[in-house]
């Protein structure tokens, strides 16, 4: 009998070749593109080998002026002034753009954010190109989205993207906001302009009216000229508790609209009686998914006593099979970390669970010696007052506790100060129903994790955010309401 | 020597048998599903697919003339080729077990017989150990037996597990299949529950399906009885072998169920000692790609016998 082993893959690379970059960026306002007044570009930086991208405008508080102005101009001239069912028509062409350009868009997602390209093109993408299908719909049905009320838009709208999703976040935002009859200013984070930059381009191409959409590339400080901006009717966060806070604080005494989705820690709770194989593949989901840079990932994982010590040993054998290595590979599970800071901070909070005594487990695998990777990470004998356990290191770590009874688990979930999402794991449907009623936190999956749908809608408890968006809910974000 | 178990003792250990979510068993196989295999893995691949087939004709009209090409084929996959596997065995029924083993002689590959009644496995104990016992004699390698699936689906667990203990201790020589035929099952639970009592009743492989009846073996019935062999191993450290049967009839197919394997169970498990194809059209799809491969060009299926 013949014996085989050592049977390894070989790297499948998605080609960059067919995407043209350009050498430099400039900020989209009012339909054009236009040189920021700022003067100033940033390097954009791929995250899988270090290599430079595009050098990209850093627009300041004129640039945002001018883009608010544009926004305000479109809003009066233009956008307000057409029925619902005429803006859902561009909606739909939008969307059908971005899917044609769907390729296109998930390589350049993967070469400026670090994400596997499995990830952007069955998941970012696809999920990006709904959000607008779906608020398309809505578009001529507002009215009968909220009977016995008197709804109309808000007027211009800015929103600040994160880094870990850009296409799917703006698109989380750009849709039902145009979908209520907003115009937008629209701030990418400054590690990934790049889809945001071409989905300035689909707009154009689409013929959406000049200054429906506009964006304003640059750092923090070109957040904070928008938020600041007193001609703005609403501010749409996603990103860091900390930023959050300071944004909530400047649109306090304002008469802006405010929603904010912010950070997590959320708990993935396997109960004994949980169909094990398929929990511990809700936990490589849960929190290996995107680098960990998600903001309801489950990086709290709360195993019963009674089945620990398997679900650890199968969670470990899985993880020999998790590929790390370059985003554009087909075959990655885990592609590059978004930034050399984030890998900082990831590698701060793993000497920290070390200092704290935690126990820690790495696969044996080999990280490409150039760009920025982790090694997915599980820590074992955390305790709940650990800092590790505690904060948000939005990265492919995992701290593992253990309960014996769901009052203790209930009351260890709900001890932090997020509450975005949880996860739970059982084959009761009763203990389902028990627990997601008990846990504060804005999704409850059960028996999954990490699922999305347009129609769902997605938002926190505490300081994890305020505000609702997707589903029916997202579209109140960007209404006024009157009796 | 297996100890048998008692009643009280099937249903505690039964009892132990994880529940099995669709879903999550299905994204399971999806993330299998988007990897890409190509290059010199892919080769390695069809050529590890080629050596794990169980060659298999299992019809009323076969005849010794039919069973004596399918052995040829079974030794010359594809002689245009140089230095290609063989397959691992012959499968054919317990009457044309002495007519492929003359056939076979001593090129090392095995013939492998149903038994038990197959496909149906309705027919009297007594009936199934002659049909077994007749394999034996002919000299069969290894005996694909098929469990009482009525008997299963109606509770009586005794029975089905002594059944196989039974076969099994027949085949002292020979390695034991047993076949749940999953398509008459109801689900994946089920699926599992009876991989864990045909391994506790002494299976050598445990085998998805007779062929006969659809769906045969789909990726989520295969995954759950992966699942099963991965448990036992780590509780033992015995293994446990796995075919997969009917349906799998594309090299694309095969390589994806190999992978699974190497993710599932690990490399170990990566030989027809324990891994196998049971297909009788899959050889000449994986000989097509390996030429392909090799080639860079497609060859017409004339070019392939067809047995």
């Amino acid at each position: 009998m013949m014996s085989q082993t050592n049977w390894k893959l070989e790297p499948s690379l998605e080609s960059a070749a067919q995407i043209q970059l350009q050498a430099q960026y400039e900020l989209f306002i009012d339909g054009k593109w236009q040189k920021p007044l700022s003067k100033n570009y940033f390097n954009s930086v791929n995250p899988a080998d270090e290599s430079h991208l595009a050098k990209i405008a850093w627009g300041n508080a004129e640039d945002v002026d001018l883009a608010v102005l544009a926004a305000r101009r479109a809003y009066d001239t233009v956008w307000s002034k057409l029925s619902g069912a005429e803006r859902g028509k561009y909606l739909f062409r939008i969307a059908r753009l971005m899917q044609e350009k769907s390729k296109e868009l998930a390589i350049l997602e993967t070469l400026d954010g670090g994400k596997p390209i499995r990830e952007s093109r069955d998941i970012d993408i696809p999920l990006a190109c709904n959000h607008f299908f779906y608020y398309a719909g809505w578009a001529d049905k507002l009215q009968e989205a909220f009977a016995g009320q008197q709804v109309s838009a808000l007027g211009v709208a800015g929103q600040i993207t994160p880094w870990n999703f850009p296409l799917l976040m703006l698109a989380w935002k750009v849709a039902p906001a145009l979908a209520c009859g907003n115009t937008v200013v629209l701030k990418p984070a400054e590690t990934t302009s790049l889809t945001a930059l071409k989905f300035a381009e689909i707009c154009q191409e689409a013929g959406l009216p000049a200054g429906v959409v506009n964006i304003v590339t640059g750092y923090g400080d070109t957040g904070a000229a928008l938020v600041a901006h007193p001609d703005v009717d609403k501010i749409a966060f996603t990103g860091s508790t900390a930023v959050g806070k300071q944004i909530h604080k400047a649109c306090i005494g304002t008469s802006k609209k405010l929603t904010l989705e912010l950070g997590g820690k959320s708990a993935n709770i396997i109960l004994e009686d949980a169909p094990i194989d398929q929990a511990v593949e809700g936990v490589i989901n849960s929190i290996f998914f995107n680098q960990g840079h998600v903001c309801c990932a489950g990086s709290r994982l709360f195993v019963q006593e009674s089945i620990a010590e398997r679900v650890l040993e199968k969670l470990k054998f899985r993880l020999q099979s998790i590929y790390v290595g370059h985003p554009l590979d087909k075959n990655t599970d885990i592609g590059a970390i978004n930034s050399k800071k984030q890998l900082e901070t990831i590698e701060r909070y793993i000497s920290l669970g070390l200092a704290e005594g935690a126990e820690i487990y790495q696969p044996d695998c080999t990280l490409p010696s150039k760009g920025f990777y982790c090694k997915p990470t599980l820590f074992t004998d955390v305790a709940q007052s650990a800092r590790i356990a505690q904060e948000e290191v939005f990265g492919p770590v995992l701290t593992i506790q253990t309960f014996r009874t769901m009052e203790e688990v209930v009351q260890k979930a709900n001890n932090s100060p997020y509450g975005l999402a949880a996860g739970v794991w059982t084959d009761k449907g009763a203990r389902i129903f028990g627990l997601s009623q008990q846990l504060k936190a804005g999704v409850v999956w059960a028996n999954t994790f990490n699922k999305f749908d347009p129609a769902s809608p997605f938002g926190g408890y505490k300081e994890s955010g305020f505000g609702r968006e997707g589903g029916r809910h997202g579209l109140s974000a960007y209404l006024k309401f009157s009796n | 020597m297996l100890e048998n178990l008692s009643t009280p003792e099937l249903f505690s250990l039964l009892a132990l048998s994880p529940s099995i979510d669709q879903i999550g068993t299905q994204e399971r196989i999806a993330r299998i599903q988007a990897r890409s295999i190509k290059g010199a893995a892919k080769i390695q691949g069809l050529r590890m697919a080629l050596s794990m087939i169980d060659l298999t004709t299992l019809e009323g009209k076969d005849t010794p003339a039919k069973v004596r090409q399918l052995c040829f084929k079974a030794q010359h996959l594809h002689d245009q080729a140089a230095d290609l596997p063989t397959v691992a065995a012959v499968c054919v029924y317990p009457t044309m077990v002495g007519v492929a083993k003359k056939a076979l002689g001593n090129s090392g590959i095995k013939v492998a017989s149903v038994s038990t009644a197959f496909p149906s496995g309705q027919a009297p104990f007594e009936i199934k150990k002659l049909d077994t016992l007749y394999a034996l004699e002919n000299g069969a390698d290894e005996i694909d037996m098929v469990v009482s699936r009525g008997r299963f689906l109606s509770g009586d667990y005794q029975f089905v597990y002594d059944e196989i203990a039974a076969i099994k201790e027949l085949c002292s020589m020979s390695r034991l299949k047993v076949i749940f035929e999953t398509g008459e099952l109801d689900s994946l639970d089920q699926v599992r529950k009876i991989s864990d009592l045909a391994i506790a009743a002494g299976a050598d492989f445990i085998k998805t399906s007779t062929g006969k009846i659809q769906p045969a073996a789909t990726f989520p019935v295969v995954l759950t009885m992966l699942g099963a062999i991965k448990d036992h191993f780590d509780k033992t450290g015995q293994m446990i072998g796995m075919k997969p049967a009917g349906g799998i009839s594309s090299s694309k197919l095969a390589l994806q169920h190999l992978l699974l394997v190497k993710e599932v169970l690990g490399e170990a498990w990566l030989s027809n000692e324990w891994y196998r194809f049971g297909a009788s059209s899959l050889a000449n799809d994986l000989l097509m790609q390996y030429q392909k491969q090799l080639t860079g060009k497609y060859q017409s299926a004339a070019y392939f016998s067809i047995d």
